[in-house]
């Protein structure tokens, strides 16, 4: 009899001596099933809290209770890029939006993300959402470049259709020409 | 509806019954109807006040006379405030002498089972005799449609081609921050009906060639997503609803294919589905923005938006697929392309020097005509018979819908006591 085996054994007759246990406190009618633990796979037991050398992985930059998304020093507060008219090139200025969101991503590969592309008022419904859409793409490339994946990030726009800003001047268009990152 | 063919008086021959679908009664508020500029060649035509038997509703001949005059094919000629009936003698010489050109008049007379004859006849002032006579039974909520079916006879039997009062437009009207409703409405911006209430974007509505349905982009699910919609039921499919953004539908003629713009790979492509959204095939290659496809009449050709060159410019290529021929030359930006009915001229909307303008170019002999005296035009569509065109456009900062002759000279504006309007597409003939 090897370990493995052997310990196998002691699982089972720990389980076949809690049933009993149970048992005698028990209404038989109620009883649910009882629980089978597998202790094949490296003495992992599916049972909650057991393994007395579980570790807790803790990232310290994003600490339980601040939400970094919601936290005005972190840098995955920002989540919008703006845009010049008529234009869908990423500006330096946005860079450390850019690269704070690509970094996470990459960093965390179980999060997606919807790019949503907006432009000014200014010219055809249709046009205006190809080219919101081309800003949104545009970030998109940016942060696929710091080692986010396509599966992670969808491309819309909504073109001038939702403008944040009201008003037909370019301190609105400004606010408006934008793609906003959408954690899901 | 019946429709009854009346030779001379008295002697009428039964002939056509058209069945008419209808929506649930919406009470909405109509739009207002301001015409400008004169046509050149403008028909002189009088139609006399209908005589009445009875309340009725609706008063026959002042649709007529805004239909015809919208046209910009006719003038009216002051027929005076005395009733004329359909069945009275009339002196046409006087008429004549009076500037008319023609003469309509008619009778309506409520029916014991509530419905309403209207009887009409067209006379000819200058070989003195008759060009039509009809006799139309409808039920009350038909009787506008009535009056705009007198103006299609008039119009047709006057100018040799078909008239297009008695069709539809469709148009979204954004009533609030968060709230659009799409609209179905005649041809004149009367009668509208909501066919379709949304808090998110309506945009880019679009007429089956059977007129039967819309496709329309609805940003509902928060994103857009092309749908078909059956107007009399109601019945709507998400028929491209991809990653991504999808957009800019648009029918072939025979009804069984639609073009739409989707950004599935990627940046706006044109791509080609069956009307279901089964079959879904990619038809334009670059590495920009292609959007905004529009079959030629015949269904041959596509058209379409680009900026493959830089600024957006209007392309056509072949509907099976192949290479793409830049067709605006003028301006930086040309966007929208619509072909008109038979095919010859294109519209679209450029900007020239900050203005939006719609344009109508001549493709034979590349002569290229803004038609508005607006600056922030969206949106144009020709109507079924080629001869106006139907455009949104901004006036003191709120969305109206417009119409002008395809000449440019005559235009309307239909604007509304409330709300954004926009998206307007002319609706194809009914039957």
């Amino acid at each position: 009899m090897n370990i493995q085996r052997f310990a196998r054994a002691v699982m089972a007759g720990t389980v076949f001596a809690f049933v009993l246990a149970g048992c005698s406190s028990v209404n038989l009618d109620e009883q649910k099933p009882a629980p089978i633990t597998d202790a094949s796979s490296g003495g992992q037991s599916t049972g909650a809290g057991t393994d007395p050398r579980a570790v807790a992985p803790v990232d310290a930059q994003s600490a339980r209770g601040v939400d970094p998304f919601n936290d005005p020093n972190s840098p995955l507060y920002k989540k919008s890029v703006f845009f010049d008219f008529d234009s869908f090139v990423v500006k330096s200025e946005f860079q450390p939006v850019v690269e704070a969101h690509g970094k996470y991503l990459a960093s965390t590969k179980n999060r997606r993300i919807v790019i949503e592309g907006n432009t000014d008022e200014r010219g055809g419904r249709e046009y205006n959402l190809a080219l919101g859409q081309k800003r949104a793409e545009a970030v998109k490339q940016r942060l696929m470049l710091l080692g986010a994946t396509d599966a992670q990030i969808e491309t819309v726009s909504f073109g001038k259709e939702k403008p944040r800003a009201m008003g037909s001047n370019e301190e609105a268009w400004a606010q408006n020409r934008r793609a906003d990152i959408v954690y899901k | 509806m019946t429709e009854t063919t009346i030779d001379r008086p008295s002697a009428a021959r039964r002939s056509v019954c058209a069945a008419l679908v209808s929506l649930p009664a919406v009470s909405l508020a109509q739009l207002r109807v301001e015409i400008t500029g004169v046509g050149s060649q403008q028909f002189p035509i009088a139609i006399a006040p209908f005589a009445r038997d009875g309340q009725v509703p609706v008063e026959i001949e002042s649709v007529v006379r805004a239909d015809l005059a919208r046209s910009g094919l006719f003038r009216i000629v002051d027929a005076g405030a005395t009733p004329i009936a359909e069945n009275a003698a009339v002196s046409l010489p006087d008429w004549k002498a009076r500037g008319a050109d023609a003469l309509a008049i008619g009778s309506v007379t409520r029916l014991a089972d509530g419905r309403f004859d209207v009887r009409y006849r067209l006379l000819d002032t200058i070989r003195q005799g008759q060009l039509d006579g009809l006799s139309y039974v409808s039920p009350a909520s038909d009787l506008r449609l009535t009056a705009h079916r007198i103006a299609d006879r008039i119009y047709e039997k006057l100018t040799g081609e078909r008239g297009v009062f008695a069709t539809r437009i469709a148009y979204v009207v954004q009533t609030s921050r968060n709230s659009w409703e799409l609209h179905i409405a005649d041809a004149d911006g009367a009668n509208p009906q909501s066919a379709l209430r949304s808090r998110e974007p309506i945009i880019s509505p679009s007429w089956s060639p059977d007129g039967s349905r819309l496709a329309y982009v609805s940003f509902e699910t928060g994103k857009p997503v092309v749908y078909v919609h059956t107007v009399a039921t109601g019945a709507r499919k998400a028929v491209a609803n991809f990653r991504g953004s999808n957009s800019a539908p648009a029918w072939s003629p025979d009804g069984k294919t639609l073009a739409v713009t989707l950004t599935r790979e990627g940046n706006s492509q044109v791509f080609l589905m069956n009307a279901d959204g089964g079959n879904v095939r990619r038809l334009t290659t670059s590495s920009g923005i292609d959007t905004e496809p529009s079959f030629s009449p015949d269904g041959q050709s596509i058209y379409f938006t680009s900026d493959r060159g830089g600024g957006p410019q209007v392309y056509r290529m072949p509907a099976n697929g192949g290479g793409a021929q830049r067709v605006t030359f003028n301006g930086d930006y040309n966007i929208s392309p619509r072909l008109s009915p038979d095919g010859k001229l294109l519209a679209y909307v450029g900007r020239r020097g900050g203005q939006f303008k719609v344009h109508v170019l001549d493709l034979a002999s590349g002569q290229e005509t803004p038609v508005t005296d607006t600056v922030r035009d969206e949106s144009p569509s020709f109507a079924p018979n080629g001869r106006m065109m139907l455009y949104a456009t901004e006036v003191n900062g709120r969305g109206i819908l417009a119409s002008a002759s395809v000449d440019g000279r005559v235009r309307t504006r239909l604007s509304g006591p409330s709300g954004d309007i926009r998206e307007p597409t002319w609706g194809p003939f009914i039957k």
